[in-house]
């Protein structure tokens, strides 16, 4: 915002930080006309962002939880998405709609889920989802100056984790996926929250002898597809682990694109971690059993291992 | 109050021709399945379109809804290139890719129709938006129909452009009619601009086949508008002589009486007031319609002449670079 006057923040409660500090002291600094609060409208939000970055700002609105992005849909779908190319050309939407999702503090249904699979479903949208506080301002820089529509989905876990951060980020640029960890068993690709909660697994898994490389893909369209292909045909066996619910989400999509780009190099079926087909539960235990974590991720990587094993016959 | 002079008023009479012989025209290119899709159209609205898109500028922002080929044409879009699109050709305004429905022209402010009933009310909100945070007087204008008074988006738009005061002016044809629905079976609220009374805003509720009605209240709302302030509805009375898309059997309502009809005509009413002011004579009356009538042939000659788009351009055109 301090290079470029044409960037405004609107959404609501942006002015005095919002529910998660995103937009925390942006407003005392660029002033309550660029950094403008809105009342709970986010349709028109969306579309006031959108008729903004037709005429030559760089809007970033925020949608406070992604299970609110349903009222933008209209406005995201059927106009940011499609108009450069109905325009032939003439038009572009510079704009990028942050929010978050995930589940975990008890939001319960309407305030817990993770939609980003509808979204890669629309051509002429770029989905970006950070797994980190840095790579985070890395792509958020590259989003904003990106003359597409990108959505920006956090995850509302890790919003408060303590990183040291450069003062001026170097920009990400999006569709370039992240090896996290590197190895040669299987590929793990991971987004999100999912990433940490993979890397934890590759630690227990390290300890058995088998080496798994995972892989942050940081932007879900575009998508990393090099990245992928030359791990996977290394390995031969793919995981994909996500917090959104498993059917219909991206876990099926990256299967598909995997037998594009692997199939013969395959050692097992691909496996998908992902949350079990109910909306979110408030009760805690329930919330966390339903949440994917680590040993969903573990255990998916030993079916993948264990698929194509000789079984030594036993001694009799 | 700004009064319509004598040049004016033959730019408008102009341009009403060479809108209602447009649209003449492409009825029968659907009926023979040269032009395509969805098509609506603004036969009995050429007078508002006229009436409120001359007096604008090019870098002001227009916005409108599926029955948009008027405003487009009003507002400075070529009607060769018009003609084009509807066709689906490559040199079309949007190269084919957009249509009736999806007409955009940015070089002239016509920043796009849209197929979704009230779908770009907020967006000329936010282009509002930005004139205001950038000043220089541009000032944005959204046309729609009463049936899209009734969609939450028209309320969250309204809302947000009186709240923060931005100089959009907002343009409801009212013609009584949504899709094959008369409104009152859509709203308890006849006039549109009883809807939007508590907003407190400047509104106002015009004959809209009167063209200099039109043209007066248009202009004392851009007046203001361009000091910055607004929002402002400009509500036009009119009437839709087709039906709601061409191909509609239009059982719906009763036959349109041709009396009826030539009171309510925009083009009529405003061509008589034209000769009787002495703003244009007989023979110029002629001479612009035949000017309008060659201009169309024109049209669809190079339209015809220009070919499909490719899978290729199409491919390269669905993000920006």
């Amino acid at each position: 915002m301090r290079n470029d006057e044409r960037v405004i923040v609107i959404g609501e409660d942006v002015a005095e930080g919002g529910p998660f500090l995103a937009t925390k002291g942006l407003s005392e600094e660029f002033g309550r006309e660029r950094v403008r609060n809105t009342p709970i409208s986010e349709s028109a939000v969306c579309g006031v962002a959108i008729g903004a970055a037709q005429a030559g700002l760089r809007p970033v609105i925020e949608i406070m939880y992604i299970d609110f992005i349903t009222l933008a849909l209209d406005q995201l779908v059927n106009q940011a998405a499609k108009a450069h190319f109905m325009s032939g050309g003439q038009l572009s939407v510079p704009m990028v709609l942050r929010t978050q999702g995930g589940a975990s503090g008890r939001g319960a249904a309407q305030h817990s889920q993770s939609l980003e699979a509808w979204l890669i479903h629309i051509p002429g949208l770029k989905v970006v989802m950070p797994s980190n506080a840095i790579d985070a301002a890395g792509l958020l820089l590259s989003a904003i100056a990106d003359p597409n529509p990108v959505v920006f989905v956090e995850n509302k876990a890790l919003y408060f984790a303590k990183v040291q951060a450069p003062a001026d980020p170097e920009p990400i640029p999006l569709g370039r996926a992240r090896v996290a960890r590197a190895g040669d068993d299987v590929t793990v690709l991971a987004t999100s929250r999912m990433v940490g909660e993979s890397l934890k697994a590759a630690d227990a898994l390290a300890a058995d002898g088998i080496q798994a490389e995972v892989i942050d893909l940081r932007c879900l369209m575009p998508l990393d597809r090099d990245t992928i292909a030359a791990s996977v045909q290394r390995t031969g066996r793919a995981v994909v682990a996500h917090e959104a619910v498993t059917i219909g989400g991206l876990g099926g999509e990256l299967t598909a694109q995997i037998h594009e780009l692997a199939f013969d190099y395959l050692r097992a079926p691909v496996g998908r971690v992902g949350a079990p087909y109910m909306p979110v539960p408030l009760s805690p235990a329930l919330e966390d059993s339903y949440r994917p974590d680590a040993e969903l991720v573990e255990q998916a990587v030993r079916f993948a291992i264990e698929w194509d094993q000789p079984v030594e016959p036993s001694k009799l | 109050m700004a009064r319509l002079t004598g040049k004016a008023a033959h730019d408008l009479l102009e341009t009403i021709w060479r809108i209602r012989l447009f649209e003449e025209r492409v009825a029968q290119l659907k009926r023979t399945v040269q032009a395509h899709g969805l098509i609506h159209l603004s036969i009995g609205g050429e007078g508002v379109a006229a009436a409120v898109c001359r007096q604008l500028r090019a870098e002001d922002a227009v916005y409108s809804g599926h029955r948009a080929h008027g405003h487009a044409l009003a507002k400075g879009a070529a009607m060769p290139e018009t003609m084009a699109e509807l066709m689906g050709r490559v040199d079309g305004l949007c190269h084919g890719l957009g249509g009736s429905m999806h007409l955009v022209d940015r070089t002239h402010g016509f920043m796009g129709a849209t197929g979704v009933v009230g779908g770009n009310l907020a967006m000329a909100v936010g282009d509002a938006l930005c004139a205001q945070l950038q000043g220089g007087g541009r000032v944005a204008v959204v046309f729609f129909g009463d049936g899209a008074v009734q969609a939450g988006n028209f309320h969250e738009s309204v809302n947000l452009a009186s709240l923060w005061k931005l100089p959009v002016i907002f343009v409801c044809e009212n013609n009584g009619m949504a899709e094959f629905t008369s409104r009152e079976e859509h709203s308890n609220v006849g006039l549109v601009r009883d809807v939007v009374a508590p907003y407190g805003f400047d509104r106002a509720t015009v004959d809209g086949s009167d063209v200099e009605a039109v043209w007066e209240a248009f202009g004392g709302f851009l007046r203001v508008g361009r000091r910055g302030r607004g929002p402002f509805l400009l509500e036009c009375l009119t009437h839709r002589r087709r039906g709601h898309y061409e191909g509609d059997a239009q059982e719906y309502r009763d036959e349109l009486a041709d009396r009826e009809w030539e009171q309510r005509d925009p083009l009529t009413r405003f061509q008589r007031v034209c000769l009787e002011r002495r703003w244009v004579s007989g023979r110029e009356v002629d001479r612009i319609q035949e000017a309008a009538r060659a201009e169309v042939e024109a049209a669809v000659g190079f339209a015809r002449a220009s070919p499909m788009p490719s899978m290729e351009l199409a491919q390269s055109l669905v993000y920006a670079s």
